[in-house]
């Protein structure tokens, strides 16, 4: 085994801590309804699938909370076949 | 004052059986009058456990659906006499439970112990549900794996919101309990720490049990492996969880499991 498998395997522990803290935030928010934002996102998100074929690995959600304002900004990469068969 | 407990754990082979047995057991070598009640209803397995499955007659449906009286359908440990056993039904699904008749069994069973103990399905359907409705407390058995840790969030949530309990607005008690831990491995950074699931989870924390060839050859056998082999880690880790259900403190180095001297000597540095 080389001294970079070593390293990786030394470090998931803590991967699956990180990993479920951003999962489980998700899941709460979505089980209390409570968090617009989270909820806006799985809907926005959910009716252009319906359309376009989404790749989450290419979805970009920025939240920004302010005093007054708050905006949500979602950033989905189209694939350019999908957008040019229509 | 008589509790009501659920063992739970959302994910199937966590521990949820060999713990609900472990702390039964050790709770009624205290004196306390006990009952486990097996809600895993056609996939009953505390019978086996306790090595009582030769004797069982009538079951927890039977009862349920007043075709037995709850003594007939009670099976008294030969070990412990403050042990006592409801089984599950083999035959039925888990359908042929009823709200009504659940709370029903649950009231009779407060009246005749000092804990009821209900071993949970695995799942979030109505085996499960009705395992923790009436509970009092609850004991959330986790292993220190992803799948495990996301499924026991979901099963915190449920106590909190579909509980009795919950729905009186009282707070619904829940200990985690860890099992399955291997000391070497979450020193070398290869599994997650005692610390991590605490943060994730955020409930108080009741023991640590490690992975261990004990459970298997206690569960061989048919025997709680808090009677089985006393001595080992495995049951003191128990025991002393059943000390914190009853309020005692036992010293945090009970409830936390051992380094080994391999572990001790390297598990430091290759963390690092």
């Amino acid at each position: 085994m080389n001294l970079f498998g070593l390293f990786n395997r030394s470090r998931s522990g803590s991967a699956a801590r990180e990993r479920l803290q951003i999962l489980l935030a998700h899941e709460r928010a979505a089980a209390d309804g409570a968090d617009l934002a989270a909820v806006l996102q799985q809907e926005i998100l959910a009716v252009i699938a319906r359309h376009v074929p989404i790749d989450r690995d290419k979805v970009v959600v920025k939240l920004e909370r302010g005093a007054h304002v708050s905006t949500l900004a979602i950033d989905i990469e189209m694939p350019e076949d999908a957008v040019a068969s229509r | 004052m008589s509790k009501v407990m659920v063992v739970t754990s959302g994910k199937g082979g966590v521990g949820k059986t060999t713990s609900a047995a472990a702390l039964g057991a050790a709770l009624a070598q205290t004196g306390q009058n006990v009952v486990l009640v097996d809600f895993d209803v056609g996939l009953r397995n505390l019978d086996l456990v306790l090595g009582a499955e030769r004797r069982v007659v009538f079951d927890l449906v039977n009862v349920v659906q007043g075709d037995a009286r709850l003594p007939q359908a009670l099976i008294r440990d030969k070990r412990l006499e403050t042990l006592h056993l409801l089984p599950a039904s083999q035959t039925r699904d888990k359908d042929a439970l009823t709200p009504e008749g659940v709370e029903q069994v649950i009231g009779e069973l407060r009246e005749r112990f000092d804990w009821v103990v209900c071993d949970s399905p695995a799942g979030i359907e109505r085996g499960a549900t009705l395992a923790m409705r009436h509970a009092d407390l609850a004991v959330v058995v986790t292993n220190p794996e992803v799948s495990s840790v996301r499924d026991s969030d979901r099963i915190i949530g449920m106590l909190d919101s579909k509980t009795r309990r919950a729905e009186e607005g009282e707070v619904m008690e829940k200990h985690l309990l860890l099992t399955r831990y291997d000391v070497a491995r979450a020193d070398r950074g290869e599994m997650m720490k005692v610390e991590d699931v605490l943060e994730i989870l955020a409930i108080p924390l009741l023991a640590v049990v490690a992975e261990s060839r004990d459970v298997l050859s206690a569960s061989n056998v048919g025997c709680p492996v808090t009677l089985h082999n006393p001595q080992s880690a495995v049951a003191r880790a128990y025991d002393a969880a059943a000390r914190r259900l009853m309020g005692e403190s036992p010293p945090m180095s009970e409830v936390l499991p051992k380094r080994g001297l391999l572990s001790r000597l390297f598990g430091r540095r290759t963390a690092a």
